[in-house]
């Protein structure tokens, strides 16, 4: 019991050297570092999609068309701003302020670098740090489904409903097997406290013994954040605009910067928790161009990677079907991340020494042998498995598949059928000694 | 000692809610207002709006299950989180009562699965 009173996962920034007007300077530079990432992506994404599509883009406002969003925001606040005769007026206007204030509010406990020297106080460069910070992002994110649903019932509308619907249901799912898939990494680094986990990859970035968690986070992510190809309540062929539809003038814009900024503290949860946060790239450490302000270059660095992927995908990939999507959140995903998540804690176990002392010579290093055990367990459960899928499978569509007739008759249905591959063609009946059918007489005319 | 407050999140919501709580007034106030009966009705691409039922009407019962389905895996994903920042400092224990814990959930899981509550026509 002496070990548990010796608590190991509280945040390792030290806050100790920061007064609350330092924290209240920082929090408002957070916000406008988000806000004009904001202003910067909408602006990137429409014209890296205009260089896929094989045409400029937005280039008349200001250089490079840099002001572009800026304008388009001051259009909006210019627009009439419709309320919905059936709309339910308090849930309307509440709903796109939750939407907007919460996706601000998870950024707090992203350490964008270690401490740094501000106005005479050695702080660090995030705003604040506690020992749950990880399940803080969740909470928020689950608060900020309130936004969608209340949006989409509170208009008094049709497609709203649906689109409202559907968003959440595609949130929540998706929230699961994001959920999941940072176990291992708790596992790993012992602590959800944001500081804990990226210093507990100063020597391997999680995204390489986690691989398959990462994979499992990128694809809940663009799940979370409604994008494409996972646009599902916005989808404009079906739902006009999904929860959005009856919203305009600055209460959509609530609505388009709160999917921006998510998209932001995605990315950036992803870069804390698997690509090492602030810490720079192997080889830069040693130039000294590791933590203080240049941990906030990596970081940047790291997040617009991560929001190029975003526009990649909506650029190459078309949108998916409801049911396919969330057959995939449910039924792979969560069983493939649970079925992870217990290799995961075997392979610790195993390396903490728990299920015995044993070592093994591998000629270069030492290896505890229930280590080794657990590694090929669990690589004879995925060839089990693989194996196991591709039997029912290839059973499956042999079932599917109609079974072709050996021999056929060309002129069966009264034209002209060529073979199939391995079919033999019957020999017809000659064509002109009265092979006329009385089954099927001519309708009488007139 | 704790070296860390909760005081600057509150901060930062706060920032949020404010610029959030402005914009929507803002855009009310800023723009034009000029009633049009048509305007405010429900918009379904121009043709006459399909009557919705009051309060909303009634919601397919798959999003229930969802939501449910969503709770129980979501408590199962609370509790790995403790047993997972705890587990160097708990040893064999945590490992075999984890592994029975989801076995526990996934036959949930199997039972869903199999009555067909994760199929979406």
């Amino acid at each position: 019991m002496n070990a548990l009173a010796s608590v190991t996962d509280n945040p390792v920034a030290d806050f100790s050297d920061t007064p609350w007007w330092l924290s209240l300077i920082k929090a408002l530079m957070l916000f406008v570092f988000l806000l004009l990432n904001t202003l910067l992506v909408i602006w990137f994404e429409r014209r890296v999609i205009g260089r896929m599509q094989q045409r400029p883009g937005p280039n008349r406002t200001g250089p490079f068309g840099l002001l572009q969003t800026l304008a388009d925001g001051v259009k909006l606040a210019l627009k009439e701003d419709i309320v919905p005769k059936n709309a339910d007026k308090l849930m309307f206007w509440l709903a796109p302020a939750i939407a907007g204030a919460m996706a601000f509010v998870s950024f707090a406990i992203i350490p964008l670098s270690n401490e740094v020297w501000m106005f005479g106080h050695r702080t660090p460069l995030q705003l604040t740090d506690t020992p749950v910070a990880t399940l803080l992002v969740l909470a928020v994110a689950g608060v900020g489904v309130y936004g969608i649903v209340l949006a989409g019932w509170s208009s008094g509308s049709t497609y709203p409903l649906l689109g409202g619907l559907r968003s959440s249901a595609q949130v929540i799912s998706y929230e699961i097997a994001m959920g999941l898939s940072l176990v291992a990494v708790f596992l790993y680094s012992g602590s959800m406290s944001t500081s804990q986990v990226v210093t507990s990859q100063k020597s391997l970035w999680h995204v390489l013994p986690m691989f398959f968690s990462f994979i499992v986070y990128v694809i809940t992510m663009v799940g979370e954040t409604n994008r494409l190809p996972f646009d599902l309540a916005e989808g404009e062929g079906e739902l006009t605009g999904g929860f959005h539809t009856e919203y305009s003038s600055l209460k959509f814009a609530m609505f388009f910067l709160g999917e921006y900024v998510n998209m932001f503290t995605v990315s950036a949860l992803a870069t804390t928790l698997f690509l090492g946060g602030w810490q720079a790239p192997p080889g830069f450490a040693a130039l000294g161009m590791n933590g203080g302000w240049w941990g906030l270059l990596w970081f940047f660095i790291k997040l617009w990677m991560f929001m190029f992927f975003f526009v990649w995908l909506r650029g190459s990939l078309p949108r998916v079907r409801y049911d396919q999507f969330m057959r995939l959140g449910w039924k792979v995903l969560i069983p493939l991340t649970l079925a992870w998540v217990v290799a995961v804690a075997f392979m610790r176990a195993a390396n903490n020494g728990f299920l015995g002392n044993g070592q093994i010579s591998l000629g270069f290093t030492d290896i505890r042998r229930s280590l080794l055990l657990v590694i090929a367990a669990v690589i004879i459960v995925v060839f089990a498995a693989a194996w196991a899928f591709d039997v029912r499978r290839s059973r499956a569509e042999a079932e599917k598949a109609p079974r072709q007739p050996e021999e056929i008759d060309p002129f069966a249905g009264g034209h002209p059928v060529p073979p199939m591959p391995g079919q033999r063609l019957r020999e017809s009946r000659p064509a002109l000694t009265g092979a006329r059918t009385t089954t099927d007489p001519e309708e009488p005319r007139g | 000692m704790t070296n860390y407050s909760y005081g600057p999140l509150l901060f930062f919501a706060a920032i949020g809610l404010g610029f959030a709580a402005f914009s929507v007034v803002a855009g009310a106030l800023a723009g034009p207002k000029r009633y049009n009966r048509a305007k405010a009705d429900a918009y379904e691409c121009g043709i006459q709006p399909s009557p919705h039922a009051e309060g909303g009407g009634r919601v397919p019962i798959k999003y229930y299950l969802t939501a449910m389905l969503f709770i129980v895996f979501d408590i199962e994903s609370v509790f790995l989180y403790p047993f997972a920042v705890a587990f160097d400092r708990m040893g064999l224990f945590a490992l075999i009562e984890m592994v029975l814990f989801i076995l526990t959930v996934f036959v949930a899981y199997a039972y869903v699965w199999r009555r067909g509550g994760l199929e979406w026509d």
